[in-house]
């Protein structure tokens, strides 16, 4: 179904080196609008390092890079956000002091390009903070708006992680284990939530608990040693037979 | 969950952020009492407010932006040898014009510095604020024909401000003057910081690498709060300039540069009040404890120094705060 | 001909003394990322140990100078242990305030006990006068300490690369995390690197009351020689504290002698440049 819709990100060939060791070899994506896609593979394969060669973190040696149809290899990182290209952290990259309401709302007025009124009371950017608020509450964090982030529960932590990508209104969202360190029962509860995201966001996520894989994603890449291995459909990857020695093998438990 | 129902939460905990409070109004009711109780102190009053301008000023940067600087002389020093050499070799000396363009000038060489600034990090930051710091007084130093060098320039003379208030003796005009100075910096700043350009400050002092991936281009903001950051710290050297009548190499001195910061720390940073307070604290202190032996003050100060880092992370203000609970 | 010599004998000369007072901050800055403003008080430290030996015990210089070495060395273990430790992960700017506030009391102490004049010492006979090579006089002292910071970085480069606690310092400056990883004890590493850095900073002071004097605002006036040195050398890297301070000293003689109107502008202005076009020094890695 999703694969009539047109392609928002798709890069070419990515290649990147880190001396000799290969991070990143001839890595070809696409992401079409709308899509669930989980991006798979061992400890090492270079998952984040793919993530941050897309984001612009990372300069690929190799490759480009195309955002709804635009090449954004050379564009900046920040950049690229404002073209709609956001991502979460697998280690929590929050802003510890500020409270939720306040960091959603700076993601937002940046994004309005209001961030830089100096004149201008916070408290009267009233659609901001409303659209930040928003966020919050489909996050289901309206009740700790106000309380510093470094207060705030670990799980709750890595929602705030979600609501401040969302609050740059992504066309595409990278999530680098969005449930990383969370309890089982609860990382289900955080799947649902990102399942429960705006339809037409391309939702890139990396994920090891194979469950809730086979249960989110309409599609898996696989990621060995920089390279993919398979990218095929959900329903084709359960009885690959190559994806369950190489990854299920180990990767199932842990 | 209630569907989307009081937003009107989120937006009274904003605003109450940067309401007025009890403790604002009687602070600066309290800075009119030099006049009635210590008459004869007007001359440190003025001092005082003139180091609380400039350690707001780095303040802005420091403490809401997280740039350490070693070098913030380098623009006070601008701006007062500005007020200084507008009067002694142009005979230019209206107070208001002068302070004005002390600001001008300083914020312009904060301007282009900003672009060196935002370009390293950590050490380098420090060392390039520092390397700065010196070069410009070392400059100075140098162009002893146009600054008087370490003897300082002679034959500054201020008009009367307003073309009525003469600066007396006794330094009634000086501080009434200073104090005003004062208060509308900590207004622009006070604007500034409860600003949404004030919560991108912080973010970025917070977690600087979030910022891009949050679609801002902050070294954008840091230029921008630098600039404002320096043309504030030059209009405080300007106060100074005005105030004594002279200037010395001291005003670019890194003992300066460093002493604001001292004053920040002592006070707490993040927050205009500590810088004032510090300004206070430091000032005060040192006029008593150097009336005494000017070496001992230097060993207290630096005892102060390494007790407030190791168990008042947030200055003396921060701590106070803490002991009454209030947020911040 | 023989001006130009003398001025980059002497630059050299001034260099080596500024390398054996950084080389200590450099190796432990790339190890712990911990910004040690106290470093060149430990020079100081150095420094009036080496007076009070000469002159309260009558011992010879060539005595006094492992004195202040051991001197040094032993007050900073007892720094690192109590106080220093706590704040390695407390961010540059409370380290850096921290340590300013060591060298304010150091000043302080300093005065106290002697007074802002300065110290001067007398050298043994064997390192006065001049050796004239080639038809130009040397002095005997700066070819005394150009000799001992090329014995110092030969043993140095010698330790770091042949030893085996050598070894465990590059991979804890490389890579702490890693190195913690191999079993290695970084903090007992990073404690002993530090003692001998100081030590070298004390070693350094001794050396440089000869050339530069020594008074209680030594602790301040050289620690932005030192610093200039270690961020322009890179942190972590001999090799560039070494070339960071031959430059600098040369850089600063020559500047002063042919172009004294600029010259002590000048190293500040090189050491921005620097900066700016490799902000992690010349050697930096990181």
């Amino acid at each position: 179904m999703a694969d009539q819709q047109p392609i928002m990100l798709r890069t070419n060939a990515l290649r990147k080196n880190f001396g000799a060791l290969q991070v990143a070899r001839d890595v070809s994506l696409t992401l079409p609008r709308g899509c669930r896609y989980a991006l798979i593979g061992p400890n090492g394969a270079g998952k984040t390092t793919l993530i941050n060669l897309i984001t612009g973190r990372l300069k690929p040696d190799a490759g480009t890079i195309e955002l709804a149809g635009d090449d954004v290899t050379a564009t900046p990182a920040a950049a690229r956000v404002r073209k709609g290209l956001a991502r979460t952290f697998q280690i929590n990259t929050l802003f510890p002091e500020l409270t939720p309401i306040e960091a959603v709302t700076l993601a937002v007025s940046e994004r309005e390009a209001v961030a830089g009124q100096f004149w201008r009371r916070l408290s009267t950017q009233t659609e901001a903070i409303d659209e930040a608020f928003e966020i919050l509450t489909r996050l289901r964090l309206a009740d700790v708006a106000t309380q510093p982030t470094r207060t705030l529960a670990y799980g709750q932590q890595r929602l705030l992680e979600i609501a401040l990508a969302l609050a740059t209104r992504p066309k595409v969202l990278l999530l680098d284990e969005p449930a990383a360190g969370v309890p089982k029962d609860e990382s289900a509860m955080l799947f649902s939530v990102i399942a429960g995201l705006p339809e037409d966001i391309s939702v890139l996520f990396i994920e090891h608990d194979m469950n809730i894989v086979f249960r989110f994603a309409t599609r898996i890449i696989v990621l060995v040693s920089g390279g993919v291995l398979v990218d095929n459909t959900t329903a084709n990857i359960r009885t690959d037979a190559r994806v369950r020695d190489v990854y299920l093998g180990h990767g199932a438990h842990g | 969950m209630t569907p989307l129902a009081p937003t009107a939460a989120p937006h009274a905990w904003l605003a109450r952020q940067s309401r007025w409070s009890w403790f604002e109004v009687v602070f600066w009711l309290a800075t009119l009492l030099p006049f009635f109780l210590f008459p004869t102190y007007l001359t440190l009053a003025s001092q005082v407010a003139i180091a609380a301008l400039f350690a707001i000023s780095v303040d802005l940067i420091l403490g809401y932006a997280g740039i350490v600087t070693l070098g913030h002389a380098l623009f006070f020093g601008l701006g007062a040898y500005t007020v200084g050499l507008l009067s002694a070799r142009l005979g230019w000396g209206e107070p208001i014009s002068g302070l004005l363009l002390a600001g001008a000038v300083a914020g312009l060489v904060g301007f282009v510095a900003s672009y060196l600034i935002v370009r390293v990090q950590h050490l380098a930051l420090i060392m390039v604020t520092l390397g700065l710091g010196f070069l410009a007084y070392e400059l100075a130093n140098a162009m002893t024909w146009l600054t008087g060098g370490t003897d300082g320039l002679r034959g500054v003379s201020m008009w009367q401000i307003v073309g009525t208030f003469r600066f007396d003796l006794w330094g009634y005009t000086a501080y009434t003057y200073s104090l005003i100075v004062l208060f509308l910096g900590f207004l622009v700043s006070r604007t500034i910081v409860n600003s949404s350009f004030g919560l991108a400050l912080r973010g970025i002092r917070e977690n600087v690498t979030r910022m891009p991936a949050i679609g801002s281009d902050h070294s954008w903001h840091l230029r921008k709060i630098y600039t404002i950051s320096a043309a504030l710290a030059g209009v405080a050297g300007g106060l100074l300039t005005q105030t004594t009548n002279t200037v010395g190499l001291d005003v670019l001195s890194f003992q300066r540069s460093a002493d604001v910061v001292v004053m920040l720390i002592l006070g707490g940073t993040g927050r205009l009040y500590g810088a004032i307070l510090g300004a206070i604290i430091f000032l005060v202190a040192r006029d008593q404890l150097a009336g005494v032996n000017p070496q001992y003050w230097y060993f207290w100060i630096g005892l102060l120094l390494m007790v407030v880092v190791l168990f008042m992370p947030k200055g003396i203000l921060g701590f106070l705060a803490k002991l009454t609970g209030r947020r911040d | 001909m023989s001006n130009l010599v003398i001025v980059l004998f002497d630059g050299f000369a001034f260099g080596m003394l500024l390398f054996v007072l950084s080389v200590g901050l450099s190796v432990t800055l790339g190890m712990m990322n911990f910004i040690n403003l106290a470093h060149g008080a430990f020079g100081m430290l150095g420094g009036y140990v080496t007076v009070l030996v000469m002159r309260q015990l009558g011992l010879p210089f060539i005595v006094a100078l492992p004195a202040a070495f051991l001197a040094a060395a032993a007050l900073s273990i007892v720094i690192e242990r109590t106080l220093f430790r706590r704040l390695y992960r407390a961010g540059e700017l409370n380290q850096v305030l921290f340590t300013i506030g060591i060298v304010f009391v150091a000043t302080a102490v300093a005065t106290y006990f002697f007074g802002t004049v300065q110290q001067p010492i007398r050298l043994p006979a064997w390192l006065r006068g001049t050796v004239e090579i080639g038809g130009i006089r040397f002095g005997t002292y700066r070819l005394f300490l150009i000799a001992i910071a090329l014995a110092i970085t030969a043993l140095l480069v010698f330790g770091i690369e042949r030893t085996r606690l050598g070894a465990q310092i590059r991979a804890a400056v490389d890579n702490q995390r890693v190195a913690q990883g191999l079993g290695l004890n970084v903090e007992q590493i990073f404690g002993i690197t530090f003692a001998l850095g100081s030590g070298l900073a004390g070693l350094g002071g001794a050396l440089a009351i000869e050339i530069v004097g020594l008074d209680p605002s030594f602790a301040f006036h050289y620690l932005v020689y030192v610093l200039i040195v270690v961020s322009v050398g890179g942190l972590g890297s001999i090799t560039g504290s070494f070339v960071g301070a031959a430059l600098l000293g040369i850089g600063d003689v020559a500047g002063k002698y042919f172009v004294p109107e600029i010259g002590s502008f000048l190293i500040y202005l090189i050491l921005v440049a620097v900066l700016l076009w490799r902000p992690l020094g010349l050697f930096g890695r990181r």
